[in-house]
């Protein structure tokens, strides 16, 4: 007699849970539906809060090897998000970071530069292997199918969109967030910077005292 | 008012109708790839309100006057400009991470050490031809700055 209201309990509690399940599955859906019609309408996610950020992807290196984030465990890494088409802000912090990794002097070998492109119909593995050259000999880049990079912007809560311009070269326009992820060695993340909110050297220092920080504890 | 008065001014002294823009400290960032637009800085001042039209050189098939814009959702987006209002007396001053001028379809890589003309076609000023050179991948100002 007990029981009966125990398990209509459980079963109450178990139907709004798939409720919820069912709900959160509906609002993804329409979440991707919504993005893939209307890009530029959507506000995009903030990159604020550590819990958000994850650092999981696998995707192919400009040597043509597939890797995940794994790749790189062991190392502080600098993430940032672009691609080769865009003029100004990429070429812009790309350089930046490298200068970052200059100023480092020999602690830069405890970090590894990685630039994900957003855009990976024109920046295949040889577009991006000439083109990270030109910055630093140890930046990497990364690319992959329109899924992977979907999926590490997503992880690393990066916005980025198409679109649609007949004017630009192949009829678009990519936009992103410009932000520099830097992560743990143990892959979680730590910091976002910005290129333009300070100079080179500002944020090789930050870097090295969070490397000496990790040292001592 | 202010249409009479620079109508006037016109009248009275022709001279002043050919209004004098400076433009300054042109350079490009050397392009990696050269199916990959290239971009353009410059600082432009103008003694009379003006408004630069376009711009064209032998190098780039176009050339786009880009602005920047951060929204309050951190994603930069360019926006494209028919035309750049220039207010009388005020500096413009194209950047990395700002203005810029995007050249498409690069006849050819942009390399470090080069340079190109670039003409810039202004309502009142007229055009304006400048030398811009072409620095290092990773410059973020022009020469002579740090």
């Amino acid at each position: 007699m007990n029981t009966t209201p125990n398990t209509g309990g459980l079963r109450r509690i178990r139907r709004l849970l798939w409720a919820a399940v069912a709900g959160t599955a509906l609002a993804f859906g329409a979440a991707a539906l919504w993005r893939a019609f209307t890009p530029s309408d959507l506000p995009a996610p903030r990159a604020t809060g550590e819990a958000a950020i994850v650092n999981a992807y696998s995707l192919t290196d400009h040597t043509g090897r597939t890797v995940t984030s794994d790749a790189y465990h062991g190392q502080w890494q600098l993430v940032f998000f672009g691609f080769t088409f865009c003029p100004d802000i990429c070429p812009t912090t790309l350089a930046y970071m490298a200068s970052v990794m200059d100023i480092l002097g020999p602690e830069a070998d405890r970090v590894t530069p990685i630039f994900v492109t957003v855009d990976p119909a024109r920046d295949t593995v040889d577009v991006m292997a000439e083109y990270v050259a030109a910055f630093h000999p140890r930046l990497i880049g990364l690319t992959g199918t329109e899924a992977q990079v979907a999926e590490a912007a997503g992880n690393f809560r990066v916005w980025y969109e198409r679109s649609e311009d007949a004017t630009a070269p192949d009829g678009y326009l990519m936009a992103h967030s410009g932000y520099i992820y830097l992560m743990r060695p143990d892959g979680g993340f730590d910091s976002v910077y910005r290129e333009g909110d300070q100079p080179p050297e500002a944020l090789a220092d930050e870097i090295f005292m969070r490397i000496e920080r990790d040292e001592r504890s | 008012m202010k249409l009479f008065l620079a109508a006037a001014c016109i009248a009275t002294f022709p001279a002043a109708a050919l209004a004098e823009v400076v433009v300054s400290d042109p350079w490009a960032r050397a392009t990696i790839l050269a199916s990959r637009p290239g971009a353009a800085y410059l600082t432009l001042h103008s003694d009379a309100d003006d408004r630069l039209l376009s711009a064209t050189t032998p190098v780039a098939d176009h050339v786009m006057i880009h602005a920047s814009e951060t929204g309050a959702d951190s994603v930069t987006r360019m926006i494209h400009l028919d035309a750049l209002d220039l207010e009388a007396g005020q500096t413009v001053r194209f950047a990395p991470g700002g203005m810029h001028l995007m050249l498409l379809g690069l006849a050819g890589k942009l390399d470090e050490g080069a340079s190109f003309p670039l003409t810039l076609t202004f309502e009142r000023a007229g055009a304006i031809m400048v030398d811009v050179s072409v620095l290092g991948v990773a410059a973020t100002g022009p020469e002579g700055e740090p």
